[in-house]
C-alpha cells in the first residue's frame, strides 16, 4: 500500500493554534468565576470539546490524513457520543 | 544467543535458543506463545479457586472455608478469569500466533510494541496477584467492583483496580497494532473480501478493545479517586451517584463480552470448512455479522442494570437492543451448520470442540434472551442462573473454542501431533463435566439460588452436589487435556505441513513456520476458502 507524503505544518500555524488554546483554557477558568450555575460544566465541557478538536485537527494532522483516518476518528466520537447520550437520556427519564 | 545444532529445519521456536531469546523476541508468534502460557498458567490457578469453591458448596454452612474467604475466592476467581484469561485470550494468543501468517505477512505492524503489551499484560497480571496476598486482605467487592461497597471496603480493593487498570492498556495497544497491520499488511492481492475470517473477527474486536476499553480505565481511576481523595463520584454520602458506576463499568464490560466471544467465532468459523473440506457458507454475511455484533453489542450494557433503578425508558430500549444483537450471532449458527451440511466431515478432536462450542454457546445465547427479557430479568437477576448463563457464554463459548483453536492449529505452531485418543476422551470429560457443572445452576437459580452465597437452604442441595461432582469431571478433563498437549509438543509423532487440507496461508508453510513466516511474500488471487480437491475421508 502507498505510504502518503508526510505533512510539515509551518511555524505560524502551529504559534496561531497553541495561541488559540490558550484562549480557550483562559476562558474555561474565568467561565468558573462567573457563577453559570449548571451551566458552567456545560460550557466546560463545549470549551474542552472545541479544544480537542483543534489538537486533533491541527496538532494530531488529522487535516492532513486521508479520509479513510477521518472517518475512523470521527465514528469513534460519534460512538462515544452516543453512549453519553444514552446515560443522561436515562438520568432525564429517572 | 545460539543456533540450534540439530538436524531440525530453523523455525520460529528453534533458531534462537535461551530464555532471553524467548523474553526479548517480537516474533508474533513467539509472543503469542508467551501469552499462551501466561495465560495457561493463570487459568489453571483459577480453576482450582473455581474447584474450591465448589468443594465448599458440597454442603450447606461452612465446609472447607469461611464466608470471607468465599467471598475472596470468587472475587479473585472472577478478577483471573475475566481479566487475566478470557479479554486477552484467543485474540493475544491465537490472534498474535496466526494473524501475520494468515493475511500473508512476515509480522505485525508494530513488533517492539507487540513485546511491550506482554510486558504491561503480565505487569498487570502480577499486580493482579499481589492484591490478592498484600497485606492480608483479598479483595471481596467480586470482580465487577460495584460502588459504594468498593469505595468503603478496607480490603485491597485499590491494588486491584490498578491491576485491571494496567491490563486495560495491554488490550488497548494489541487491538491497535491488529487494525493496524490488517489495514497495512496485507497479501498483494488480498483484498478485504478475500481475508480468512478470523482475521476478521480479529479486525472487529479490536476495534471494541480500542473503544470500550478507556472507559473501563477512566472509570476505575474513578474510583481510586474517590477512596483515595474523597471526591464525590460514585458514592451518594460525597454526592455522587452509584447508577453512574454501573452505567460506566458496563460500557465497558459488555462489549468486553464480545471481546471474548468474537475472536472464538473466528476460530471456530476456520474451524469448520477446513473439517467439511467445503467453503464457509456466506462468507459476507458472517463479515458483517461479525461487525455488527461489535456495533449493536456496544449499546446494550443496561440490560445488565434492569433492577438497578435505571428508568423505564432506558430498560425497554435496552432490552429490545439486546435482542437485536441475538440475530447476528444466529445468522453465524447457521452459517456454521449450513457449512457442514453436505460436506466432507471429518470428526477430528478440533472439530468435536468446534461442534461443542455451537451447542454450548447456544444455551448461553437462549439464557441470555431469558435475561434480555424485563419480566423474567426481575426473577432471575442476581440468582445462579446468571452464573450459569455466563459460563455457557464465556467457558461453553470462550473456552470450548480455544480448546478447538489449540487442538486445530497444534500441529502448526509445534510441528508435533498430538494423540487424537487421549484427546477425544479429555473432550468427553470436558463436555460433561461442563454441563453437570453449569447446568444444575439453572435450575436452581430459577428455583431462587442467589448467586455469590456461601451458604444455602437445604433444598438446593441435590444441584450444588451435581454442580460439584461436574466440576471434578470437569477438571479431569482439563488435566487430561493439557498433560496430552504438553507431552506432545516435544514428543509428539512429526506434523506435515497441512495435517487437515486447509486451504488458508497457515496451511501453506511448513510446520513449525520460519522466523518469517513466509520465504516470498504470497500473492492471493481468489478467496480464502475455495477446496479444489475434496478430500473424502
Amino acid at each position: 500500500m502507498k505510504n502518503h507524503e508526510n505533512h510539515i505544518s509551518s511555524d505560524t500555524l502551529n504559534w496561531t493554534v497553541l495561541v488559540i488554546l490558550l484562549i480557550l483554557t483562559t476562558i474555561s477558568i474565568l467561565a468558573i468565576k462567573m457563577h453559570l450555575g449548571a451551566f458552567t460544566v456545560a460550557l466546560a465541557l463545549i470549551l474542552a470539546s472545541i479544544k480537542v478538536t483543534i489538537v486533533l485537527t491541527y496538532f494530531m494532522h488529522l487535516k492532513f490524513e486521508n479520509s479513510l483516518l477521518r472517518i475512523m476518528v470521527g465514528g469513534v466520537f460519534l460512538l462515544f457520543a452516543i453512549v453519553i447520550a444514552i446515560t443522561f437520556i436515562d438520568y432525564y427519564f429517572r | 544467543m545460539t543456533h540450534s545444532t540439530t538436524a531440525e529445519p530453523l523455525n520460529y521456536l528453534n533458531h534462537k535458543t535461551g530464555l532471553w531469546s524467548w523474553l526479548s523476541s517480537t516474533d508474533h508468534k513467539r509472543i503469542g506463545l508467551l501469552y499462551l502460557y501466561s495465560i495457561t498458567i493463570f487459568f489453571c490457578a483459577a480453576a482450582v479457586l473455581g474447584l474450591l469453591m465448589r468443594i465448599e458448596k458440597i454442603a450447606p454452612g461452612q465446609t472447607i472455608m469461611s464466608a470471607q474467604t468465599y467471598n475472596g475466592m470468587f472475587t479473585i476467581h472472577g478478577i483471573i478469569m475475566v481479566f487475566i484469561v478470557v479479554i486477552p485470550g484467543l485474540a493475544a494468543v491465537f490472534g498474535n500466533i496466526m494473524l501475520p501468517i494468515m493475511i500473508g505477512a512476515k509480522d505485525v505492524a508494530f513488533p517492539k510494541l507487540n513485546l511491550f503489551s506482554w510486558y504491561v499484560y503480565i505487569s498487570g497480571a502480577f499486580l493482579g496477584l499481589y492484591s490478592q496476598f498484600a497485606n492480608g486482605h483479598s479483595p471481596d467487592t467480586g470482580w465487577t467492583f460495584y460502588v459504594p461497597y468498593s469505595a468503603e471496603a478496607s480490603s485491597n480493593v485499590v491494588i486491584a483496580l490498578t491491576a485491571a487498570f494496567v491490563l486495560g492498556f495491554a488490550s488497548i495497544l494489541t487491538g491497535l497494532n491488529f487494525i493496524v497491520t490488517i489495514h497495512r499488511m496485507r497479501a498483494p492481492g488480498m483484498t478485504w473480501f478475500r481475508m480468512p475470517l478470523f482475521p476478521w473477527s480479529l479486525y472487529a474486536t479490536a476495534w471494541i478493545q480500542i473503544l470500550a476499553t478507556p472507559i473501563i480505565g477512566i472509570t476505575l481511576l474513578m474510583v481510586i479517586a474517590e477512596r483515595t481523595f474523597h471526591i464525590g463520584f460514585f458514592d451518594p454520602a460525597l454526592g455522587g451517584d452509584p447508577v453512574l458506576y454501573q452505567h460506566l463499568f458496563w460500557i465497558y464490560s459488555h462489549p468486553a463480552v464480545y471481546v471474548m466471544i468474537l475472536p472464538a467465532m473466528g476460530v471456530v468459523t476456520e474451524i469448520f470448512p477446513t473439517f467439511s473440506q467445503k467453503p464457509v457458507f456466506g462468507y459476507v454475511p458472517i463479515v458483517f455479522s461479525s461487525m455488527a455484533i461489535a456495533l449493536v453489542g456496544y449499546f446494550v450494557w443496561g440490560h445488565h442494570m434492569f433492577t438497578s433503578g435505571i428508568s423505564y425508558e432506558s430498560r425497554w430500549f435496552f432490552s429490545f437492543l439486546t435482542f437485536l444483537v441475538a440475530i447476528p450471532s444466529a445468522i453465524k449458527v447457521f452459517n456454521w451448520l449450513s457449512t457442514m451440511y453436505g460436506g466432507s466431515v471429518d470428526l477430528k478432536p478440533p472439530l468435536l470442540f468446534a461442534i461443542s462450542f455451537i451447542f454450548l454457546f447456544t444455551i448461553g445465547g437462549f439464557t441470555g434472551l431469558t435475561l434480555g427479557s424485563l419480566a423474567t430479568n426481575i426473577q432471575l437477576h442476581n440468582t445462579d442462573f446468571v452464573v450459569a448463563h455466563f459460563h455457557y457464554i464465556i467457558f461453553g463459548g470462550m473456552g470450548f473454542a480455544f480448546f478447538a483453536g489449540i487442538h486445530y492449529w497444534f500441529p502448526k505452531i509445534y510441528g508435533r501431533m498430538y494423540n487424537f485418543r487421549w484427546a477425544n476422551i479429555s473432550w468427553g470429560f470436558l463436555f460433561a463435566g461442563f454441563n453437570l457443572l453449569y447446568f444444575p445452576l439453572f435450575v436452581i437459580g430459577i428455583q431462587g439460588m442467589p448467586r455469590r452465597y456461601f451458604d444455602y437452604d437445604p433444598k438446593f442441595q441435590t444441584g450444588e452436589v451435581i454442580s460439584t461432582i461436574g466440576a471434578f469431571i470437569l477438571f479431569i478433563g482439563l488435566i487430561g487435556m493439557i498433560s496430552n498437549l504438553v507431552y506432545h509438543s516435544k514428543r509428539g509423532a512429526i506434523a506435515p505441513a497441512n495435517p487437515w487440507h486447509g486451504v488458508t496461508l497457515e496451511w501453506q508453510i511448513p510446520s513449525p513456520p520460519p522466523h518469517e513466516n513466509f520465504d516470498e511474500v504470497p500473492v492471493i488471487t481468489r478467496e480464502p476458502y475455495v477446496f479444489d480437491h475434496p478430500h473424502t475421508n
